[in-house]
């Protein structure tokens, strides 16, 4: 039997599942020592079989991403990420921290604007960010909340060494895969899940509901909550579906939906029907023709001026984009102390502000060895790594740094963290990334145990973005605190339960004629012979 | 149509619905052992024994999830198990094979086979398949039967064994307690949970699955609609005719759908695994009165002489 960990290379990246092996000891990591032991047991053929049932159960469930047009199954891998109960009992306070200092700086930025005249972020910053919306000035959310959902992600070179990589707090997508990820693996891997305790992730819907409903219009007795989807080309419209279907709300394109009176109405077969909280998967850009692009399909006219008469609720507000531009990124422990007067638990990746003349001379010496992002951007595009760019590529990144330092931030390569992964008939480190969600209700932020984590599936390769080839593994937090007590406090019905027998055939069992209907074969059988 | 004939189609829609419900149930209760991790196993999986019917290992065995799945699942000789429903109905499908279409008789057959292959798959696979099988036996018997007597006995069954089925998820429930999957699986189970969040947009509260999965008039794995349907069976069979009494299966099975449609939800609610009981009582006693109107054959006749 092959080792799938034969030849497992060590010590290249932080590796989560494999640490040093100092004399004797295997170095397995604590959380992961299930997972090693099971894994272990397999070889190359059974483990390649699991991994089939993966991608088959995925196919046959549709959950698929759209890599320009064609639809292909969401490659999860095999080995899941484990996270211990500790890490993340620190990791999880860090994510909802970040989320209230954005919400702040957000009700902020289209508020009063406290933050500028302190002193603590520049007007120009927020000004020239793309994602600034006059038209969200004046909107007042019913609960005070903007960002319903976000997606934090995060990154680890080491033990402790978490650091915040982006905020997203725009229309986060991925949640879905956590959800079916979690499926797939428990039916692929049951022995693993009746050993490990792991924390469950299924509330998520039902969490995010309740987020949405507290987010309606006050007033609104029991609100219609629906979810806006561009449309069944989007790529990411199996989440779409997913959450509109666990949440047992409509699923509604810009084209259902109509404007009248200040008021926002779903066209059904009985007619209008009023919507209180839309849940949107549509860019602000696209959400309302007469506030933002005028080519726009699949927003709904009007929109805008509804959300401001504070008729609907639209999640997450429009403008949230200026709180995840990677600028503003560089103040957020700035702002965390500003606003919460706390210290932030979880650092962020250093970066140099290229509008600062001395930080873009040293980024241009330095670009072979640095990482420049374009500001705004998302899903991965527009990235350069230094090392892995050819002369030619960095000469036009000087470029355009040049033209447009607003435009791009500068980070060192950060060593992200490795699984093993399945790739051909072995397990390989390979690096991943977390993105974990927070649902904000308006009176606490509840992080998913969790999240999604995604693995660039090339060797070395350190961008994960599934538009860019990257796949998913399903991430474990191992439970500890939250056991159910209340169990052993009441035995629930200790009284012995008969159930009522189930009726059959009385033909099927008790067959008198069973042995007369056989001789009769028998005899006239034994007559022709 | 001969009385023996109309016995096995009305025991080939029972054996095909119960190994079908059995599925859903085992799958749910499985899919939860593996994904709450602060489930008891012993005690999830003994309640679930005793609503299915099955005989609970002694008191100092502890039960596993294997040994479910062996009573439940792979045992072909006992009727309560999926393989074992399976089988029976092949053998009832057999003992009426010349009034079936052989699209029917040989979808009953070709699972029966399978059944040995099955063995070596993974328990949702096998649930899967069994779901599959079913609904492919369902679809086989509303394209190919006549609407005559032979479709309604079939259908009576089924919807019959569907009701008692119901009635035992729910029990699950309300027996177990906390060791219980949640209403969420419940619903999952019967393929209502998506129906469910429709009907009450999203709100997810322990009564209101509760209500869904017995009373609503639409929802067709409900107790109350297949009560309904099994009544309309009935009701089409005997058009016109005068309820006989008492005993008369229309009369039993529209006594408990009453109770439960008429009763106030919270006196049911508080009385769950009684009520539930009750429930699968009445179908049974219903299966019976069926039995001795319709097929009579069973019965001994005494020769009592001529009686002019």
């Amino acid at each position: 039997m092959a080792d799938l960990f034969e030849g497992y290379p060590r010590g290249a990246a932080w590796d989560e599942m494999m640490g040093p092996e100092p004399d004797g000891a295997d170095g397995i990591r604590a959380p992961y020592q299930h997972v090693h032991r099971t894994m272990g047991a397999l070889d190359a053929d059974e483990l390649r079989l699991r991994a089939d049932a993966l991608a088959r159960s995925y196919l046959n469930q549709g959950v698929t991403f759209d890599i320009g047009g064609e639809e292909r199954p969401f490659p999860l891998d095999a080995v899941p990420r484990v996270l211990d109960g500790a890490e993340w009992d620190h990791l999880a306070p860090g994510i909802a921290q970040r989320v209230r200092a954005l919400e702040a700086l957000l009700a902020d930025v289209y508020g009063e604007q406290k933050v500028i005249a302190d002193g603590v972020l520049p007007r120009r910053l927020i000004l020239s960010s793309a994602h600034f919306h006059r038209a969200a000035m004046g909107i007042h959310p019913a609960n005070g909340v903007r960002v319903h959902v976000a997606g934090i992600d995060v990154i680890r070179d080491s033990a402790d060494g978490w650091r915040v990589l982006e905020d997203n707090v725009r229309v986060p997508s991925g949640v879905s895969y956590v959800l079916s990820n979690r499926r797939a693996m428990a039916q692929s891997f049951p022995e693993l899940f009746s050993r490990m305790r792991i924390r469950p992730v299924a509330d998520y819907p039902r969490r995010l509901l309740a987020a949405l409903t507290a987010a309606a219009p006050p007033g609104v007795d029991d609100p219609v909550v629906v979810v806006l989807t561009p449309g069944a080309y989007n790529s990411a419209y199996f989440e779409h579906s997913l959450l509109a279907r666990l949440m047992g709300v409509e699923l509604v394109e810009g084209r259902d939906l109509v404007c009248a009176g200040d008021r926002v109405y779903m066209r059904t077969t009985e007619g209008r029907r009023r919507v209180d909280v839309i849940y949107r998967r549509v860019d602000d850009e696209f959400l309302d023709p007469v506030a933002f692009r005028p080519d726009s399909l699949l927003g709904c006219p009007g929109l805008i001026n509804a959300a401001r008469a504070g008729t609907v609720t639209i999640a997450n507000m429009v403008g949230n984009g200026v709180a995840d531009d990677k600028l503003v990124y560089t103040y957020v422990p700035d702002l965390i102390r500003y606003y919460l007067g706390e210290e932030p638990i979880l650092a962020n990746v250093d970066t140099w502000r290229l509008e600062e003349p001395e930080a873009l001379a040293e980024v241009l010496d330095r670009l072979p060895e640095l990482v420049v992002k374009p500001v705004d951007g998302s899903g991965g595009k527009g990235i350069i790594i230094g090392p892995a760019a050819s002369r030619a590529e960095l000469d036009a990144a000087r470029t355009r740094l040049r033209a447009d330092p607003r435009g791009w931030i500068a980070q060192p390569v950060v060593q992200l963290s490795t699984v093993p992964t399945l790739a051909g008939d072995s397990l390989r480190p390979r690096h991943v990334d977390l993105r974990p969600f927070a649902v904000n209700d308006g009176e606490n932020v509840w992080v998913l145990p969790g999240g999604l984590t995604r693995v660039a599936l090339a060797e070395g390769q350190l961008v994960v973005n599934s538009s860019q080839g990257g796949g998913s593994k399903d991430t474990w937090v191992l439970g500890s605190g939250r056991r159910r007590t209340t169990v052993a406090a009441e035995p629930p019905a200790a009284q012995p339960v008969t159930g009522v027998p189930l009726d059959t055939n009385p033909h099927d069992t008790a067959q008198g004629q069973h042995p007369q209907q056989e001789q009769q074969q028998q005899t006239r059988a034994g007559g022709e012979a | 149509m001969l009385s023996r004939i109309a016995e096995s189609l009305f025991w080939i829609g029972r054996y095909v619905e119960r190994a079908d419900d059995t599925a859903r149930i085992l799958d749910a209760h499985l899919q939860l052992l593996l994904e709450d991790p602060w489930v008891e196993e012993d005690l999830a999986c003994r309640s679930l024994l005793a609503v299915m019917g099955a005989t609970a290992p002694a008191e100092d065995v502890v039960v596993t999830r294997q040994d479910v799945l062996d009573t439940l699942a792979w045992d072909r000789t006992s009727p309560g198990s999926i393989a074992g429903s399976l089988t029976a109905a092949r053998e009832n499908a057999r003992r009426a094979r010349e009034v079936l279409s052989s699209e029917l008789w040989e979808g009953l057959n070709t699972t029966w086979n399978a059944l040995r292959r099955t063995t070596r798959w993974t328990p949702p696979e096998f649930f899967a398949w069994v779901r599959e099988r079913a609904a492919l036996v369902g679809g086989v018997v509303d394209a190919t039967t006549p609407r005559d007597a032979s479709h309604q006995f079939l259908v009576l069954g089924r919807s019959i064994e569907r009701a008692d089925m119901t009635a035992r998820l729910i029990a699950t429930r309300a027996v177990a307690g906390s060791a219980a999957p949640g209403w969420t699986t419940m619903l999952r189970s019967c393929g209502a949970y998506e129906a469910y969040l429709r009907t009450y947009r999203g709100r997810e509260a322990d009564r209101l699955a509760a209500e869904f999965l017995l009373l609503d008039p639409s929802f067709p794995r409900s107790v109350v609609y297949s009560l309904m349907r099994a009544e309309s069976c009935l009701e089409t069979l005997e058009r016109g005719a005068r309820r006989r009494g008492e005993e008369d299966a229309r009369t039993v099975l529209g006594r408990i759908r009453s109770g439960l449609e008429y009763r106030p939800m919270l006196k049911l609610l508080g009385n769950l695994p009684e009520e539930m009981a009750d429930v699968q009582r009445a179908c049974s006693e219903a299966s019976d009165a069926i039995k001795l109107r319709y097929f009579p054959s069973g019965v001994s006749d005494d020769w009592i002489g001529d009686p002019w």
